[in-house]
């Protein structure tokens, strides 16, 4: 589904990412870990096409597509979801109308009818209430006065209405505890299919716990240095992060 | 504007409303001035120049008694010794008011009309090209329109409905023949003759507007509306508005404006007096959106309009609701004199500009009585090189024991060559008098959109979505109708702004 080949990318005049490969197939789930600075976000943001990142290098292919060449909202119709690290706030424009507005732009763009207003709530609700949220959090501006968690919650809940078959997760678990946690977690795997594949980025191991990845990647240095199964992800639990500058190449 | 019958639900950002903005903004945003074409009417014009004699001509034409041409000579003799206001944030060329041509008329008009049947067929097209619904849509959609075209009121809809409840809804010029009392015992009672230039200016010369009374105790069973037109070029147009509210009564009046394109300037200088007695409850709501101009700054109307309420009873309130998008300059503050005690006055305002068109507006709450209160939201949104002000005074008077306001100024900036500009004067004379303003300018987020476009949208709607977010506390003030109209003209003058 997706095939990242020697991308490089800076933000400004800094070099973040430095010949980056990767390859999720699709009904996987693979985890990307690493050190703060390491260029996790960096890579989410590529994908996702953000404006402030510049690709100086290398290929993305996603489903058999140039994925540089399309423009941010044409990844997002072709089912790229990025569940972002810091949800962005919009005064005045409820949950309700976000969601209705992306879900109908993906469904035009897959050359489906519209949902209308009352289907549309039946199924956002019911999302909703699978991620424990309150109802009424739809009729609120979108992350306007959200607690961290909630804004978390949020990201899943448009992750569930828009149905990604590539969904990237940065750092959602950040900021959530156990019991939300667990719920991000639940929203997740009720998701995970043959059809689709998920990319969940994260700086620790506890995630992996609840969502339990086919492939743990590591990250540092703007370059994957390491490539494994969950016991990976367990070790690096164990040891940190400090013994892989050491054993960089040997992943290579 | 209220030809909404078949639309979707009204598209402010709520929860559960069957909301679907940006599908029928992204329509629209691909269109250019939609209503910008020139209608075929043979105008009965005076020649260009303002002096007694244009004033007695236009007194003359519409037949007025001798107390009103008086009025309006004592208003240019006062106009004669005032000189143009230049305090305010916008630049123009000088105005050689002698170039102006200060009435017209469409022909048809000395026929007098009694029903639609006898209005020009080309007129009435006019209007169906503009969407207004003078037939069964207007009887569906619930409203009155009293459209004037230019400055002669054509048609008026719904009046014996309203007669039968007694309000009175016309032409100024049926009012002056009709209500002569009722015009006599309010005009300039607001908005006196030697307020302003610009109100001494209409005062002398207006041709024409809406006259609204509702009695004692009665309800307006619907919206009253009238649509704005300036058709024959280089004819300034000088409306005048006088609508009284008595006792205990409550009107909601919609005032929309589309103009056709024009290449010259065009001046607009209205006067709008409102008047609450005891109980009373006035709603005023505009979508204005005259022409603005090209993208060069060409063209466009100088909107020099003077509105006022005076909260004359007890317990009375005043509502401004406006939405400007259009017009090359805007220069207006519609205000409230809070003079009976408990009265209210509201203001929620959104002035949007792109391009080079400047707008300088805001509102005035002048507090006389005991316990009057006041609220002020105002949402502007620059873009392209505009420039766009907020002015505006709150007077607290010695006699305001216990008055309160609330002030909030938000100014959202769309690209880096526009302007925002925030005046607030504050003037309390009274220790128990409490006064809060809250301000605030943000720049329209590059995280923002991208944010939206990652769930689906286009920069196009991405924005819409963003700048009526902005904006929903002052559209959720609108009637539904309007706030529909307001969204589609915030997602045309926004076009081409981004990306």
């Amino acid at each position: 589904m997706l095939e990242i080949q020697g991308l490089s990318a800076r933000v400004g005049e800094k070099p973040i990412l430095e010949g980056l490969d990767l390859v999720v197939p699709t009904g996987e789930v693979h985890a990307v870990m690493g050190p703060n600075g390491s260029g996790k976000s960096t890579l989410a943001k590529v994908l996702a096409g953000h404006p402030s990142v510049e690709v100086t290098a290398g290929t993305v292919r996603y489903l058999g597509q140039d994925l540089l060449e399309l423009d941010p909202e044409e990844r997002a119709r072709e089912g790229v979801f990025l569940a972002f690290q810091y949800p962005i706030e919009i005064p005045g424009v409820s949950n309700s109308t976000l969601l209705r507005e992306g879900l109908n732009a993906v469904r035009a763009h897959r050359g489906e009818k519209p949902l209308d207003a009352m289907d549309f709530l039946k199924l956002a609700r019911a999302h909703a209430a699978k991620l424990g949220m309150d109802p009424t959090m739809l009729g609120r501006s979108v992350n306007e006065g959200f607690s961290g968690g909630e804004k978390k919650r949020n990201e899943v809940l448009q992750m569930l209405v828009l149905e990604p078959r590539l969904a990237v997760l940065d750092e959602t678990d950040s900021g959530l505890d156990i019991d939300a946690l667990k719920v991000v977690a639940s929203g997740v795997n009720a998701l995970r299919s043959p059809e689709r594949a998920f990319l969940v980025i994260t700086h620790y191991q506890r995630l992996l716990d609840h969502i339990v990845p086919d492939v743990v990647h590591v990250l540092a240095g703007g370059r994957i240095v390491r490539t494994g199964d969950r016991s990976l992800a367990l070790e690096l639990e164990e040891k940190g992060y400090g013994w892989l500058d050491t054993t960089a190449g040997a992943a290579r | 504007m209220t030809a909404a019958s078949d639309q979707p639900l009204p598209v402010v950002p709520t929860p559960d409303a069957a909301d679907e903005p940006n599908r029928e903004l992204k329509a629209i945003a691909a269109k250019d001035y939609e209503w910008g074409f020139v209608t075929d009417i043979e105008s009965e014009t005076i020649p260009p120049g303002l002096d007694e004699d244009t004033v007695r001509f236009i007194s003359a034409k519409k037949g007025e008694p001798e107390w009103l041409l008086q009025w309006r000579l004592e208003a240019l003799a006062r106009w004669r010794t005032m000189t143009e206001p230049t305090w305010a944030f916008v630049k123009y060329p000088p105005i050689d008011y002698q170039a102006i041509r200060y009435y017209a008329a469409p022909k048809s008009a000395a026929d007098k009309p009694k029903s639609l049947d006898e209005v020009d067929p080309e007129l009435l097209a006019t209007y169906e090209k503009l969407g207004i619904p003078l037939k069964e849509q207007a009887l569906l959609a619930g409203v009155a329109v009293d459209a004037v075209f230019d400055s002669v009121s054509v048609a008026t809809t719904f009046k014996d409905k309203l007669a039968s409840m007694g309000i009175i809804f016309c032409s100024f010029s049926e009012a002056v023949r009709e209500h002569p009392e009722l015009v006599k015992r309010y005009l300039g009672s607001v908005v006196p003759t030697s307020d302003n230039y610009f109100a001494a200016l209409n005062s002398a010369v207006f041709s024409d507007g809406s006259f609204v009374y509702v009695p004692k105790g009665v309800r307006c069973p619907m919206e009253l509306s009238t649509y704005f037109r300036i058709n024959a070029a280089d004819t300034g147009q000088f409306e005048r508005t006088l609508i009284v509210a008595d006792e205990g009564a409550y009107v909601s009046y919609l005032e929309g404006c589309t103009a056709p394109k024009r290449d010259v300037n065009q001046l607009h200088a209205a006067v709008v007096e409102l008047v609450a007695l005891d109980g009373a409850e006035i709603k005023y709501s505009t979508v204005q959106n005259w022409y603005p101009g090209d993208k060069d700054g060409k063209g466009g109307i100088y909107n020099f309009v003077t509105k006022r309420g005076a909260c004359r009873g007890h317990k009375s309130k005043i509502s401004w609701t406006q939405v400007e998008t259009g017009s090359a300059i805007t220069w207006k503050y519609p205000s409230c004199i809070l003079q009976g005690d408990d009265s209210v006055g509201e203001f929620y305002s959104v002035a949007l500009t792109n391009n080079h068109q400047q707008a300088d507006t805001g509102t005035k709450m002048i507090h006389i009585g005991r316990n009057t209160r006041s609220t002020i939201v105002s949402k502007g949104i620059s873009a392209g090189r505009s420039q766009n002000t907020y002015r505006g005074l709150v007077r607290m008077l010695p006699g305001a024991v216990g008055a309160r306001n609330y002030s909030q100024c938000d100014s959202l900036l769309i690209g880096d060559r526009c302007g925002a500009h925030t005046f607030p004067y504050i003037d309390v004379r009274h220790p128990s008098a409490r006064v809060e303003h809250e301000a605030s300018t943000s720049k329209i987020g590059e995280d923002q959109i991208f944010y939206l476009q990652q769930r689906g949208l286009a920069t196009e709607d991405a924005v819409n979505m963003i700048v009526n977010g902005f904006c929903k506390e002052v559209f959720r003030e609108l009637p539904m109708e309007f706030a529909v109209e307001a969204q589609k003209l915030l997602g045309i003058s926004l076009e081409g702004t981004v990306g």
